[in-house]
């Protein structure tokens, strides 16, 4: 039952680098870290000097696919509500709260209204008990303020996150893309990019108004960072998220009609990518996420306007994550607090953290290994990336879930 | 990488290096040589179409393939009658009201006109990038007649070769373009095309028609239509749909005349010789006056319907000449 966990650089809490050090668990618990000497009754696993951390959270997917969340090192991913059907009711969130456990476990995400049509609220109260560790208002936002602000106001009383998708649907309409020189050139109907500010400054006045907790999934805009960095400046109880498709890509991807850059939010300008990268370093970005949505060709290969938006991200979030390690931006130990110890923070559950009476969600990682993008071989159950064919490093070598090697 | 480039025959390059590309998918990435190509090979046909036999063999026994997944009455007749008088058979397939509505992918639909051995696809899609989708799946080439908002190459060419015919050399001209450019697959391809050959670009829209980042195109945006208009040395108006004109883009068509509406009174803005130009159907009294439309003096808009069979009839003589075993073009 004991595992212990030698030779390993660990990723510890309040820490700037990996510590060398071991981690003892017990069941799926981790029962003591740091200096821990060899047990009879434990077995021993040598990690050879490589690196140590919590398993990735991934928060916000749009499916269950356990081959690409192991291949990418995510024990935990929180399920989007955007499913067929929406999940709405307490029954369908008690049903995936259970889906590819032991060796994966997912928290579905609450759709924030009925048929997340943003015009009733939904059970959240009875979801909540089913399992859902966060609510969310999908892939849209809520246009009518007074259904945001009583949703707000439930969500506070009932302590959990509210996670909002940040575009004023009054703008974006039928855009497919950001307005700019892309778009026009492609013929493509886009929307300003102000969009998601003008979304991101309402929900904040609400936020001000309820207390309540807001994540903001993806903010990809300058305009909309300055507003998230004021609001917690401001002590606000609000955190954001981004996926490595902003930060390493501009919509000059979507030319020639690529429809795997074709995303929600769209790609932003150069000038929006670098501003993420700048609130990445900055620490205004709380989280990386995969924003996985594997789509086939039936959704993808088709006009672009008519292709379904979103990516497979999960294998390549923590080798894309690390190229922010090796341009200095941020610390590995920093990368860990946003890929794991944030969204677990935000969903409220015990993991992301290597420290006593965490759950032993644990990954070993080898920063350096070297492998390639290749949509035609991939893990996922669709190989919709837009960084096929890019050279990468880094990947997970082992991971255990619940203190199972998997 | 404009205005030296003279259409002297024995000035382009030999054989296929004239025309190196496969399909006619957009203006866009075209090389002046390439343009000027094409419309000097339509030239010879804009003489053929004035006799009364107007028949040529060179496309004897090839299959063409108008595929139109979006209505249209005038390109698809003019690339009929290209077609036709080149020699080819011409098979006309309604996609608009076809297998498309029975829930078949384009890419399926796609490879079904493929395995039908055509020699040449001409496609018409409301979807921005449609024709290059099927262009990448089929063995044949394809010429775009006009994809969603993003390209209708065959239309800035005839517009191309119709300015040449009454303004000569293209390089330095002055052209304004107005109308919806957001919506405009017309506009976007004349923006491509008369830049690349040298042309000084304005272009004039209501703010809420106006795309985004349009300088990064070479052209100059000018608000005010008199302004636009001042000096140009051809006009050139493009369609408002009809479904635009109610409130959602612009107020109403009055305004809209009020506003960008060309009339004679305006033209006066223009060279005296200005010539006029309109891409049709036209919207007699909305974006533009009858009396300025009908001046046979000025008004080039019948003969761009003419110059529009030339040009369809030299764009299926190139791009099949491959296929055809026409020397130099392997």
């Amino acid at each position: 039952m004991k595992k212990l966990f030698s030779n390993a650089r660990l990723i510890l809490p309040n820490q700037d680098d990996p510590q060398l050090g071991s981690v003892l668990t017990s069941g799926d618990i981790i029962s003591e870290v740091g200096e821990v000497t060899d047990s009879n009754d434990s077995q021993n696993i040598d990690c050879n000097g490589k690196i140590l951390a919590p398993g990735i959270v991934d928060l916000g997917v749009f499916a269950i696919d356990k081959p690409a969340f192991h291949f990418g090192g995510i024990t935990r991913a929180a399920l989007m509500p955007d499913q067929n059907p929406i999940l709405d009711m307490p029954a369908m969130v008690k049903h995936l709260a259970s889906e590819g456990k032991p060796d994966l476990w997912s928290h579905p995400i609450a759709a924030a209204t009925k048929g997340l049509a943003g015009l009733e609220l939904a059970e959240i109260g009875l979801m909540q008990l089913a399992g859902a560790k966060a609510v969310a208002t999908g892939r849209q936002w809520i246009a009518d303020s007074g259904v945001m602000l009583k949703l707000l106001q439930y969500c506070q009383s009932l302590d959990i996150t509210v996670i909002v998708h940040s575009e004023d649907a009054g703008l974006t309409r039928n855009a497919v893309a950001t307005a700019g020189e892309t778009a026009t050139r492609l013929g493509l109907s886009s929307a300003p990019s102000s969009a998601e500010a003008l979304s991101i400054s309402r929900d904040i006045a609400l936020v001000r108004e309820t207390g309540a907790k807001v994540h903001f999934r993806q903010v990809t805009t300058k305009q909309g960072l300055n507003l998230i960095r004021e609001a917690k400046f401001d002590g606000l109880p609000v955190s954001c998220g981004i996926t490595p498709a902003h930060l390493f890509l501009s919509d000059i991807a979507v030319s020639d009609f690529r429809t795997f850059a074709r995303l929600s939010p769209p790609l932003r300008s150069e000038t929006d990518r670098q501003a993420c990268l700048e609130a990445i370093k900055e620490g205004v970005i709380d989280v990386i996420s995969s924003g996985h949505d594997p789509r086939g060709p039936e959704d993808k290969r088709l006009p672009f306007a008519e292709a379904k938006v979103g990516m497979a991200g999960a294998e390549t979030l923590l080798a894309l994550s690390l190229n922010l390690v090796r341009d200095d931006m941020i610390s590995m130990n920093r990368m860990f607090e946003l890929l794991s110890t944030n969204p677990a923070k935000i969903l409220g559950v015990q993991a992301g953290i290597l420290a006593k009476d965490y759950e032993a969600d644990l990954i070993v990682i080898d920063p350096d290994t070297p492998w390639q993008v290749d949509t035609r071989k991939m893990a996922a159950s669709a190989g919709n990336t837009p960084f096929d064919s890019l050279p990468v490093q880094g990947r997970a070598t082992s991971i255990y879930k619940g203190g199972k090697a998997l | 990488m404009t205005s030296t480039v003279s259409s002297s025959p024995h000035q382009f390059p030999e054989g296929s290096d004239a025309f190196p590309q496969r399909h006619l998918l957009g203006i866009a990435g075209l090389q002046p040589w390439e343009i000027l190509y094409l419309l000097k090979e339509a030239k010879q046909w804009v003489d053929l179409n004035k006799k009364s036999s107007k028949h040529a063999n060179r496309l004897d026994g090839l299959t063409v393939i108008n595929a139109f997944f979006e209505n249209s009455t005038r390109t698809l007749l003019s690339f009929e009658i290209a077609g036709k008088r080149m020699g080819a058979d011409v098979v006309n397939m309604h996609a608009a009201q076809s297998s498309i509505k029975k829930g078949e992918t384009l890419i399926d639909t796609a490879v079904t006109l493929n395995s039908m051995k055509a020699d040449a696809i001409v496609i018409r899609h409301a979807s921005s990038g449609a024709v290059q989708l099927i262009a990448d799946k089929v063995d044949c080439p394809v010429l775009n007649a006009g994809d969603g908002s993003h390209e209708h190459p065959t239309q800035a060419l005839l517009d191309a070769l119709t300015i040449q015919r009454r303004k000569g050399d293209i390089s330095g001209l002055t052209i304004t373009i107005c109308g919806d450019v957001m919506h405009s697959r017309v506009a976007r391809s004349n923006i491509y095309c008369l830049t690349t050959l040298g042309a000084k670009v304005r272009v004039c829209a209501p703010p809420s028609l106006l795309p985004d980042a349009l300088d990064r195109m070479n052209v100059d945006t000018v608000s005010n239509f008199d302004a636009a208009l001042d000096g140009t040395d051809v006009v050139m108006m493009l369609r408002l749909q009809n479904e635009r004109m109610n409130g959602d883009f612009i107020p109403s068509p009055r305004e809209y005349h009020y506003l960008y509406g060309l009339t004679k009174e305006r033209l006066k803005n223009a060279k005296p010789d200005a010539l006029i130009m309109h891409p049709g159907p036209m919207n007699r009294g909305v974006e533009i006056d009858s009396g300025v439309a009908d001046d046979l003096e000025r008004s080039a808009i019948t003969e761009q319907v003419e110059m529009g069979v030339a040009v369809r009839m030299a764009c299926l003589d190139i791009l099949t000449r491959k296929s055809r075993g026409v020397e130099g073009w392997s």
